[in-house]
């Protein structure tokens, strides 16, 4: 292991992946000059159909991380209570359902939809956030309804999905004007997968130790995967980081200097928090080396065929980690700490997060159980600092890696 | 009158209630939410009991549940933990919003009874698709408590289940009619027994009861007092002192828009269809939870409506704190009202059960200004 004591160098992907979402923001903020029609669709939605119908896919969720990382959360979220919405609500809908009156955030806003694809495989949030923008913006909506599976996927919620993927297309030809291309769409379904592959490929290198990335390194090279999923684009830049991930591998370089303990991160980022974060845990030689969230967009990879894609996706958009039960995602957790070798599981209880946040306490308790490891639980939001308290959560986390230490010394 | 006492001890004895019910032999199948199929739990041999909140602290709920969590399901998940549904035989979980999909996972997980069933309704009503699947969960169910309960459903049982209930909302709608139009001579509170009584008891007996209380109506001396009126709108109502601090500032609530109130006996299900195609569609036809998706302004059309059929004079909504579906929905149902002049004023509620005249005076003053 290196004793230098200066900081690992940076992953050098970083840089063009900036470039390459500054680029496709321009392109969907000129869309309307273009000629090109805009979708919002739920991050959790089959985005494959619009990409082969040469719309462009926008995702008010990502636009939401933008607006936590930018720090901009709090102003928006609070004009939303001006607008009679409950500080309670979820801070990406409130600081969209802001953004879309005041054109606000880091880049005045998103561009006008076409239409609205939601997917309510993530939440029920989504159906009321959906159904506000489609009256606000006066625009079609289309919904899929993707049942829970609390026990299991059955032969109902099969047919109803798949019913409705033939909807969907149906109703995007009927949008557009234009028939669907099976062609472009197969082909899309093909890179598509792939990218999830890939993708899944990029979050295992970190069950290298030392760990050449972070989970707040998946936080920032997520967004391709989720808004460019299903083109050449994104299925290039993965092979790319994958590449430099194998030399930093390699070479032996870990992103956390003198990585000692390893920690498994559980709900979405505190986006406004997450340098702060990352340094406080990097100050404890604690690499959080994956997390619950970013595997979302491959988890499902075991249920797509690739050659018959469109078929497959009902079952694949189902199936997602949020749309199953606690008890589900509790063996999910058990599987990663175990691939990972993570030393502790760090939950974000997150107040904007209904349903991924209840049930994290009976995942606790699980993973303490069968995994024997110590389980931190520090309550944020995701984008609105409001309901942060920095001292305390400086406070646990120290205490919670005495724990750590202490446990993996007795090792 | 003294019916109307029977439908309060069925709610505030529970344990009693329970305990003459399975006496009866049937099962006692809680549910949490208006979407539970009770003609299929009551046509299997079981009773349909509708779970609302004790108000006890929330102890044990505190190791599986956050507090940001909304106090119904807060709520229940404690009388659970703490034993005080040990009556029950068994639960079934609709599918409403994000909350209650948790609760049934953890309900699940902790497992205190015997029957267990989730009831993955679709989020869309209004699609083809969408019905067929409805009905298809509801065939499911059906196996499930057929297997559970080592019965099996008729046509025949199902049908005079299906009546059984429909002759229960009919007195309901009936008597209802009476106080909305009559306010005065019967009580906010009681009217809000009858309902939730009507939940809990055995369905025979409150089948006989509010025939009885509905008879007892048409006698009445019919005379109008004059009131302000207002339609209750918002989450899961359970504060009964909500409609006596409307009444002592000289006010009725005329109507209501809740899942304990008039959405839970709206429509009766079709006895001339092929009784599963007749559930799901009266599930389509009746007044929309916020959970659900029917069209973009379905909630503000009938919210709109209820106010002028009960010739209302203003709207209270009931928000209960980290309610999303009715939280989301407000703004926008706010705004309908005020383009139709109509004056709304919303409480924030922490607690169903604990609001003891905390909101006397706004109230008042909401009533005064009508
Ligand atoms: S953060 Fe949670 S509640 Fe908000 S949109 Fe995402 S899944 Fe839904
Ligand atoms: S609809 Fe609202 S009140 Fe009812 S369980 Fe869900 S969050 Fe709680």
């Amino acid at each position: 292991m290196s004793d230098t004591p200066s900081p690992p160098p940076k992953i050098k992907a970083a840089r063009k992946m900036r470039d390459l979402m500054t680029t496709y923001y321009l392109e969907a903020l000129s869309a309307a000059q273009n000629n090109r029609q805009v979708a919002w669709i739920t991050s959790g939605g089959p985005v494959e159909p619009l990409v082969a119908m040469d719309i462009i896919p926008v995702y008010p969720e990502n636009h939401g991380a933008m607006i936590g990382s930018a720090k901009m959360g709090e102003d928006l979220c609070a004009k939303a209570e001006d607008m009679g919405y409950s500080v309670d609500l979820c801070a990406y809908a409130r600081s969209d359902i802001a953004c879309a009156v005041v054109k606000g955030g880091p880049i005045g806003g998103l561009p006008k939809p076409d239409m609205l694809i939601c997917c309510n495989n993530i939440c029920g949030t989504v159906l009321k956030w959906y159904e506000i923008q489609a009256r606000f913006f006066q625009v079609p909506l289309f919904i899929l309804d993707t049942p829970v599976c609390h026990t299991g996927y059955t032969p109902e919620i099969a047919a109803y999905v798949k019913a409705q993927v033939n909807e969907y297309i149906a109703f995007l030809e009927q949008v557009t004007g234009k028939k669907m291309d099976l062609d472009k769409m197969n082909a899309v379904g093909k890179r598509s997968y792939e990218g999830q592959r890939l993708w899944q490929q990029v979050l295992n290198t970190t069950a290298h130790k030392p760990s050449p990335m972070s989970a707040f390194d998946a936080f920032f090279f997520l967004a391709l995967i989720v808004t460019l999923r299903g083109t050449q684009i994104a299925v290039d830049f993965y092979k790319e980081l994958i590449d430099e991930l194998e030399q930093r591998i390699k070479e032996g370089i870990g992103v956390v200097p003198d990585e000692t303990y390893r920690l498994l991160w559980d709900n979405l980022p505190v986006w406004h928090r997450l340098k702060w974060l990352s340094d406080r845990f990097s100050a404890h030689q604690a690499c959080l080396v994956a997390d619950t969230y970013t595997s979302a967009w491959c988890g499902a990879l075991k249920y797509i065929d690739e050659n018959n894609f469109l078929d497959s996706i009902a079952e694949a958009y189902t199936r997602i980690y949020l749309n199953i039960g606690v008890d589900q995602m509790a063996q999910e957790v058990l599987k990663m700490i175990r691939f990972y070798d993570v030393n502790g599981l760090v939950m974000h209880s997150n107040r904007s997060c209904k349903p991924y946040s209840f049930g994290q306490m009976d995942i606790m308790q699980i993973a303490r159980e069968q995994a024997g490891i110590p389980v931190l639980m520090i309550e944020a939001d995701m984008v609105d600092p409001r309901s942060f308290s920095q001292s305390q959560v400086e406070t646990r986390i120290d205490a919670f890696m005495e724990i750590v230490k202490h446990k993996a010394g007795l090792k | 009158m003294k019916e109307i006492e029977r439908f309060h001890q069925a709610a505030t004895q529970l344990a009693d209630t329970a305990d003459r019910i399975r006496q009866t032999g049937r099962k006692i199948i809680g549910y949490p939410c208006s979407y539970a199929p009770e003609e299929l739990i009551h046509a299997a041999g079981g009773h349909p009991m509708r779970l609302f909140s004790s108000g006890h602290s929330i102890i044990l709920g505190e190791s599986h549940l956050q507090s940001y969590c909304c106090s119904v399901v807060r709520g229940i998940l404690e009388d659970s933990l703490a034993g005080r549904l040990d009556f029950l035989d068994g639960t079934v979980f609709p599918h409403t919003c994000d909350s209650m999909q948790r609760l049934s996972d953890i309900w699940r997980m902790n497992g205190r009874y015997k029957f267990f069933a989730d009831l993955a309704l679709p989020a869309k009503l209004n699609t083809s698709s969408s019905a067929a699947y409805l009905e298809s969960v509801l065939a499911r169910f059906k196996a499930d408590l057929e297997a559970a309960l080592g019965t099996s459903i008729t046509d025949a049982d199902l049908a005079s289940s299906i009546a059984l209930f429909n002759r229960i909302r009919t007195h309901l709608s009936f008597i209802h009619d009476f106080y909305s139009r009559h306010p005065g001579q019967i009580r906010g509170s009681d009217m809000n027994a009858l309902v939730k009584g009507a939940m809990i008891m055995d369905r025979d007996e409150a089948d006989t009861l509010l025939a009885d209380v509905a008879a007892s109506l048409r006698h009445l001396p019919v005379q109008d007092t004059p009131v302000k009126r207002v339609v209750l709108a918002g989450s899961v109502c359970d504060t009964p002192d909500l409609s006596d601090a409307v009444e002592a500032a000289g006010g009725a609530v005329v109507g209501d828009d809740l899942c304990t109130g008039q959405r839970w006996f709206d429509r009766l299900v079709p006895e001339d269809q092929p009784p599963l195609t007749a559930l799901a569609d009266r599930y389509r036809e009746r007044v929309i939870c916020p959970a659900k998706h029917a069209g973009l302004t379905t909630r503000a059309d009938h919210l709109i409506s209820l106010v002028n059929n009960s010739r209302a004079h203003g709207v209270l909504f009931v928000m209960l704190k980290f309610c999303d579906p009715h939280a989301f929905d407000y703004p926008y149902l706010k705004e309908c009202l005020d383009a139709k002049g109509i004056k709304s004023m919303a409480l924030e509620i922490d607690d169903g059960r604990q609001n003891q005249g905390r909101f006397s005076t706004r109230i008042e003053t909401f009533i005064h200004m009508l």
